[in-house]
C-alpha cells in the first residue's frame, strides 16, 4: 500500500479549485462572476472525479471549459492583494525568512526523489516510488505552506485568497498544457507524426545517422515555429522522426535524444511570433517601436544553439 | 497529406488570434474527422489524454498558495532588495547576470522573474542605469536595443534551465510521451542531458550581452567625437 499517491494530491488539487470557485461565486463584484466560476468549478470537478468519470464526459466538460474562455466568459477578480508599501513594509519586517519556505519547496523535491521514495514499512510504503519526483514537490509545497503561515502569521483563508488571484491572473491558460498533450494524443492516434516523417525519410538521406539527428533537431524547431509551442511539436516530431529514426532504426538514447530535441524547440520558440506572451507582448509591455525587435535580438542566440544542439546530439545520443 | 489539416488549423487560429485553448481543440476535432473519427470519440480522447496529463497541472496548483502568500507578504520585494544589491557596471552584465540568476533558479524550481514581474519594472531599467553611468545619455536606439536584449535574457534564461528541473512540464510531458509508447525512460537522464545546451544558451546570451556593451561604447565614442 501507498500512503501519497498522485491521486492524494489531485483531490488537494481538485478541492483548491472548488474554493477558488465557490470564493468567485460569492463576489458580487466579480466582472465574469458565472462564468469564472464555472470554468474553476468545471476544472475542480475533473480533478476531483477523473478517476470515476468516464473519459468522454471530462471530454464534454473541457469543451464546455473551452467555450467559456472563448466566449471570454472567464476573468480575472477585481480583488485587492496587499499595496506595495504595505509589502515593502514586511519585506523589512520578515527579511530573508520570506525566502526560506520558498525554498523549502525544491529542498523537499531533491530530498523526496533521493531519500523519501525508500521510507516504508513491510508493505506501506510513504509514496508511490514511480512518482516520486511529483509527489514529493507537492509534498514541498505543502510543508512550505505550514512554513509560509508559521512565518507571516496569515489566517489560512489568505493562502486560498492569494491562491486563487494568481491562478486567474494565468486564468484559462493554466490548461493549455494538457490540451496541448491531448492535441498531441490525437495528432499521434490519426497517425499524423506518420505523414510528417514519410515526407522526411522520402526527402532526405536518413540512413545517415547524422541526417535524422539534423532532421530531428531542425523538424522541432521548424514545427516550434508552426505551432508557438515546443511541447506540441515534441509529440508529432518525436513520434515521426525522432524514435524511429534516431532510437529504433540507429539505436540512439531517448533520454539524451528527448532532452536536446525540446531544447531545439525552445529555439523555434525564440523566433516565432507565434509565441506571443515571450516575443510579442514584451515588445509591447517595454514599449518598442518595432514589435519584432525582442526575436531579432533573439535570432542569434537561438542559431548558435541549435547548431550545438545538433552536433551535441550527434556526438552524444549514439554514444550512451 | 490531409491529415496535417491540424497543423494548418493551428497556425492560421494563432495568427488570426482566436482563443489558445479554442484553436487546439478546433486542430484536434478536424485531425480526428480527417481521420474517420466519430465527433464522440473525439471527446473521448480528448477526456481520456486530459485526465492522464492532469500531473501537468499539478505543481502550479499546488503552488500559487505559498507563493500569493509569500507575494502578500513581500517575497518580490525583498528579492529586489537582494538584486539590486548586487550590481554590476554594464548594461551587457546585468543582463547576463539576470540571465544567470533566472537559469539557475528555475533550474532550481524555483520560478522568480518574468517579463511583467521582473524585466520591465527591474531589469531593463536597471541595464539602461548602467548604461547611462558609464556612458552619460544614450539614444532612443540604443534604448529599444538595452531593453529588447533584456527580454531576451529572460527567455533564454528561462527556457534553458527550465529543463534541468526534474518537476516541471517539459520533463514531464517527455516522460508522459515515453511512457505512452512503453519506453523506460528517466527523468533525471533527461535533465542531466540538458546541461549541455543549458550551459551553451549561457554562453551565446554573454557573446550577445558583449556585442551590446562593445555597440553602446562605440555609439558613445561617435558621440564623444562629434
Amino acid at each position: 500500500m501507498k500512503l501519497l499517491t498522485l491521486e492524494v494530491f489531485y483531490v488537494i488539487v481538485g478541492a483548491m479549485l472548488a474554493l477558488v470557485a465557490g470564493r468567485i461565486a460569492r463576489d458580487p463584484a466579480h466582472p465574469r462572476r458565472w462564468g469564472s466560476a464555472l470554468f474553476w468549478a468545471l476544472l475542480a470537478v475533473v480533478f476531483l472525479g477523473g478517476k470515476i468519470l468516464p473519459p468522454a464526459v471530462v471530454g464534454y466538460l473541457v469543451l464546455a471549459m473551452v467555450v467559456l474562455a472563448s466566449l471570454r466568459q472567464v476573468g480575472s477578480s477585481t480583488e485587492k492583494s496587499t499595496t506595495r508599501a504595505e509589502r515593502a513594509a514586511e519585506a523589512d519586517r520578515l527579511e530573508n525568512r520570506l525566502l526560506w519556505p520558498a525554498l523549502l519547496i525544491p529542498a523537499t523535491a531533491v530530498a523526496g526523489t533521493l531519500v523519501l521514495d525508500k521510507i516504508h514499512l513491510g508493505d506501506v510504503w510513504l509514496m508511490e516510488p514511480k512518482q516520486a519526483a511529483l509527489i514529493s514537490l507537492g509534498l514541498g509545497a505543502l510543508l512550505a505552506l505550514a512554513a509560509a503561515l508559521r512565518t507571516t502569521g496569515a489566517g489560512v483563508t489568505a493562502p486560498v485568497q492569494e491562491g486563487g488571484r494568481l491562478l486567474q491572473t494565468i486564468g484559462w491558460a493554466l490548461v493549455l498544457p494538457q490540451l496541448l498533450a491531448a492535441l498531441g494524443g490525437i495528432f499521434s492516434q490519426a497517425g499524423v507524426g506518420v505523414v510528417v516523417a514519410d515526407l522526411v525519410t522520402r526527402a532526405l538521406p536518413t540512413q545517415f545517422p547524422v541526417v535524422a539527428v539534423a532532421a530531428y533537431c531542425l523538424g522541432m524547431a521548424l514545427f516550434t515555429i508552426c505551432m508557438g509551442n515546443a511541447f506540441a511539436a515534441f509529440a508529432v516530431i518525436t513520434g515521426g522522426i525522432g524514435l524511429p529514426l534516431i532510437v529504433q532504426q540507429h539505436g540512439g538514447n531517448p533520454a539524451i535524444m528527448a532532452a536536446i530535441g525540446m531544447l531545439s524547440g525552445y529555439c523555434g520558440t525564440l523566433l516565432t511570433p507565434m509565441a506571443a506572451n515571450f516575443n510579442l507582448v514584451p515588445a509591447m509591455l517595454l514599449e518598442l517601436s518595432d514589435k519584432n525587435a525582442v526575436i531579432k535580438a533573439q535570432a542569434p542566440i537561438a542559431a548558435v544553439i541549435l547548431t550545438a544542439n545538433i552536433a551535441l546530439m550527434y556526438f552524444c545520443v549514439y554514444c550512451f | 497529406m490531409i491529415k496535417l489539416i491540424g497543423i494548418l488549423v493551428v497556425a492560421v487560429g494563432f495568427a488570426l488570434r482566436f482563443n489558445t485553448l479554442l484553436v487546439v481543440m478546433a486542430a484536434g476535432i478536424v485531425t480526428g474527422l480527417v481521420a474517420g473519427m466519430s465527433f464522440n470519440e473525439i471527446m473521448t480522447l480528448f477526456g481520456k489524454y486530459f485526465i492522464e496529463n492532469r500531473y501537468m497541472t499539478l505543481p502550479v496548483v499546488l503552488m500559487v498558495p505559498v507563493i500569493g502568500l509569500l507575494e502578500r507578504h513581500g517575497l518580490q520585494e525583498r528579492a529586489e532588495t537582494l538584486i539590486r544589491r548586487t550590481r554590476a557596471a554594464t548594461a551587457g552584465r546585468v543582463l547576463l547576470l539576470y540571465c544567470a540568476v533566472r537559469q539557475i533558479s528555475i533550474s532550481l524550481g524555483v520560478n522568480i522573474g518574468g517579463h511583467a514581474g521582473a524585466v520591465r519594472p527591474l531589469v531593463a531599467p536597471m541595464a539602461e542605469g548602467a548604461a547611462r553611468a558609464q556612458h552619460g545619455a544614450v539614444s532612443a536606439k540604443t534604448v529599444e536595443s538595452i531593453r529588447a536584449h533584456a527580454a531576451a535574457a529572460e527567455n533564454v534564461g528561462n527556457f534553458f534551465g527550465e529543463d534541468i528541473f526534474i518537476a516541471v512540464g517539459a520533463i514531464l510531458l517527455m516522460k508522459g510521451f515515453f511512457d505512452a509508447q512503453k519506453i523506460e525512460v528517466s527523468v533525471w537522464a533527461m535533465a542531466l542531458w540538458g546541461l549541455p545546451s543549458a550551459l551553451v544558451a549561457f554562453a551565446a546570451m554573454g557573446w550577445r550581452a558583449r556585442a551590446l556593451d562593445r555597440r553602446i561604447a562605440r555609439e558613445a565614442a561617435k558621440e564623444a567625437a562629434r
